[in-house]
């Protein structure tokens, strides 16, 4: 299985026709990705990429049965291409856009919960990498090529420590089920909590990494919800033990405000809940292999 | 990004929040000149700078004549004011803040925080304000009053009168109230703000409810449709290699240490400071590079790290996703040839086409330390940075 997608899940790019999504739309399908079409508002009728182009997402699901959509799209349109594929019944929303306002992702999430649970949309982003199921699809920016197939679950915030974890882990030979950029805003679409459900329910992954950051109390939530709901194993780590307080590292969403913030807290916070974390980022990579190693896959644990 | 006080009572007072009568001023003639236009016979002369906790470090003064406004004001500006909030160094006192004092009857605390949590914008009150909102929380917080805004509809005229009620305030006082917090709200909302403080909003002995000290925060990613906002920047509070960074879009926040890291991604660059931390160094700098690397970003960003004269070291660490590692590598060479860099430079490369991105550096001729693993880079950029200490130890004696 692997989450969220794999090589059947039909794409449509939204912003299908500009540089960025000229580059990775090439990239995601030679990766293997079923990109059926994109959407840019004025070029519909014509091709890109040997793909129809449409003025809208509406037509584009009617046309091609999307479910998935990458959002390209500058960051002051953005909150409405999500809002429009979200009205258009894609399922999946993955947006890699850098510099959304929070507010206008206070108004995106207000507006997705309109729809009933069953076909709510499910959004990934923004200010993230994306999402790759290792050897079947991606939908993203990340390079396809350092992700080993396999059976561990990946939920990261950050893209670059993301891909350091994936090229550790592939060292080591252990593979990647699907691997997941939640993005480094203070308020984004999915959150760790989400994907490690999605990760928990996967017959197709054996164990979970979970890379946080300093800020927001979603590392937090996450380490609660495994120790009251997981039985794979989770192995966290927190970048950030050397930022200042009250300082922005970055990402929008990394700075120390308030209480249980700080990298070394949320670490404790986590180990105190039962996740195994990594001493430190160059151990991303052997710490889950040693968790691995001693978990042994749940189908194994159930035929004894 | 944060403004300063009067900037803020001005934005304020466009949303109908009743804010003292005053005025900036950029010098001592300014500042007696604002004192006779606010008229009576007692001001309060306020330092503004970009951090908190002014009273206690003597950035706010209270004055009773033309000659001690002028004093005041003499004695504040173009000095740097440290206090509590602002570090060793201190903020510089460009510009003053000159009110009319007024006599107060009571001090209560409104704050709107974008609560990440609930993803709502939060009203915080409580009965007690002067204090810092945490020292709040930490002595009475069973006194917290809390109202969540629902952003389908905006915060709703009950939900101010409930916290108007629950500061316990007089029938007379409430819809004043109530004009303060609908109008802080409104700005929050209209202005894109991450954070309106009113801190203390006061009770005149008169009556009157006046916002008497105001801090605002503003979401940088909205900036681009809030010109009117954007251009109350100033780049004098703010560390200068900083706003060069902003220029070349990059991001950098100067810290303490003395290895200079050149990164890109927020979290891999958090990564590689705590390796640098775990193999015995101190990070000089958070460096952000971004995903496209291109070599006049990378020789912006080494002209930077270098602006730091404690920088003994620099770290480059580049993991290559839509970069590619060939293009960095080019970019660090012409960096290095264009500029001298006078410490020892490690740099390591991973992604795609790292192994040409290795040869070019190899073949460069130049004194490039390579790494291949994150641990390895930042155990050779702290044994560089110590071997550069011992051999100008050695050279000094």
């Amino acid at each position: 299985m692997s989450i969220l997608l794999d090589e059947k899940t039909p794409v449509v790019i939204q912003g299908f026709t500009g540089d960025k999504g000229t580059f990775h739309a090439k990239e995601m399908i030679a990766y293997g990705t079923n990109v059926v079409g994109g959407v840019t508002p004025g070029k519909g009728r014509t091709t890109h990429l040997g793909r129809p182009v449409f003025n809208t997402v509406k037509e584009a699901v009617t046309a091609t049965g999307a479910t998935a959509s990458l959002v390209l799209v500058p960051a002051p349109y953005c909150a409405d291409a999500i809002m429009e594929a979200a009205d258009a019944g894609i399922q999946l929303v993955v947006t890699i856009t850098d510099g959304v306002p929070a507010q206008d992702m206070m108004t995106v999430k207000r507006y997705l919960w309109r729809y009933a649970k069953e076909r709510r949309t499910r959004l990934i982003g923004p200010n993230c990498a994306g999402v790759i199921s290792a050897g079947k699809a991606m939908m993203g920016i990340m390079p396809g090529h350092i992700y080993q197939r396999g059976r561990v679950g990946v939920v990261t915030r950050s893209g670059t420590l993301g891909y350091e974890a994936a090229s550790q882990m592939s060292a080591l030979g252990v593979g990647i089920s699907t691997s997941v950029g939640i993005g480094g805003d203070p308020i984004n679409g999915s959150s760790f909590v989400d994907m490690l459900v999605l990760f928990e329910q996967d017959p197709e992954t054996d164990a979970v990494m979970m890379i946080g950051e300093i800020g927001g109390p979603q590392e937090a939530d996450a380490a609660t919800f495994v120790k009251e709901h997981m039985k794979k194993p989770v192995i966290g780590y927190v970048a950030g033990l050397t930022a200042p307080k009250g300082r922005r590292m970055g990402h929008a969403g990394a700075i120390i405000s308030a209480f249980g913030d700080t990298a070394a807290e949320k670490a404790e916070i986590m180990r105190s809940a039962g996740l195994i974390v990594a001493p430190s980022p160059s151990e991303l990579g052997t710490t889950v292999a040693q968790a691995v190693a001693k978990n042994p896959p749940r189908r194994a644990m159930a035929q004894r | 990004m944060d403004i300063h006080e009067y900037q803020a009572k001005e934005l304020l007072a466009g949303f109908d929040v009743p804010v003292p009568r005053g005025g900036v001023a950029y010098s001592a003639e300014q500042a007696v000149y604002r004192a006779a236009e606010i008229g009576g016979d007692r001001w309060v002369v306020k330092a503004q700078i970009h951090a908190g906790a002014r009273g206690k470090a003597g950035g706010i003064r209270v004055c009773t004549s033309d000659g001690e406004v002028r004093a005041a004001a003499k004695a504040l500006l173009g000095r740097n004011l440290v206090t509590l909030q602002t570090g060793p160094e201190g903020l510089p006192v460009h510009r003053l803040l000159v009110e009319q004092a007024l006599p107060i009857e009571r001090e209560l605390y409104v704050g709107l925080v974008l609560d990440r949590k609930r993803e709502r914008i939060v009203v915080v009150a409580h009965p007690h304000g002067g204090m810092e909102i945490e020292e709040i929380a930490q002595r009475e917080p069973e006194a917290i009053l809390r109202e969540v805004v629902e952003p389908a509809v905006g915060m709703r005229p009950f939900q101010a009168r409930e916290l108007a009620f629950g500061l316990g305030l007089a029938p007379a006082q409430l819809t004043h109230a109530v004009a303060a917090i609908l109008g802080a709200y409104r700005a929050f909302r209209d202005l894109d703000a991450t954070m309106v403080e009113m801190n203390p909003l006061v009770v005149t002995k008169e009556g009157q409810i006046l916002a008497l000290d105001v801090k605002m925060s503003f979401d940088d990613n909205a900036m681009f449709r809030r010109l009117n906002v954007a251009e109350l920047r100033d780049y004098a509070q703010e560390d200068p290699r900083e706003a060069e960074a902003a220029e070349h879009g990059l991001n950098y926040v100067a810290l303490d240490g003395d290895i200079g890291c050149i990164i890109n991604g927020a979290g891999l660059a958090m990564a590689t400071m705590d390796m640098i931390k775990h193999a015995g160094g101190e990070p000089a700098n958070f460096l952000d590079i971004g995903g496209g690397a291109s070599p006049d970003r990378v020789a912006a960003a080494f002209r930077l790290v270098l602006a730091d004269r404690k920088v003994n070291a620099i770290l480059v660490n580049v993991f290559a996703g839509i970069n590619r590692c060939d293009w960095v590598a080019q970019g660090v060479v012409q960096a290095v040839r264009e500029i001298e860099v006078p410490v020892p430079l490690v740099v390591r490369l991973a992604g795609t086409n790292v192994q040409e991105g290795r040869r070019i550096l190899r073949e460069s001729g130049l004194p490039i330390i390579t790494a291949d693993a994150l641990a390895d880079a930042a155990d050779r950029v702290v044994a560089a940075r110590n071997k550069a200490l011992a051999e100008q130890a050695t050279m000094r004696h």
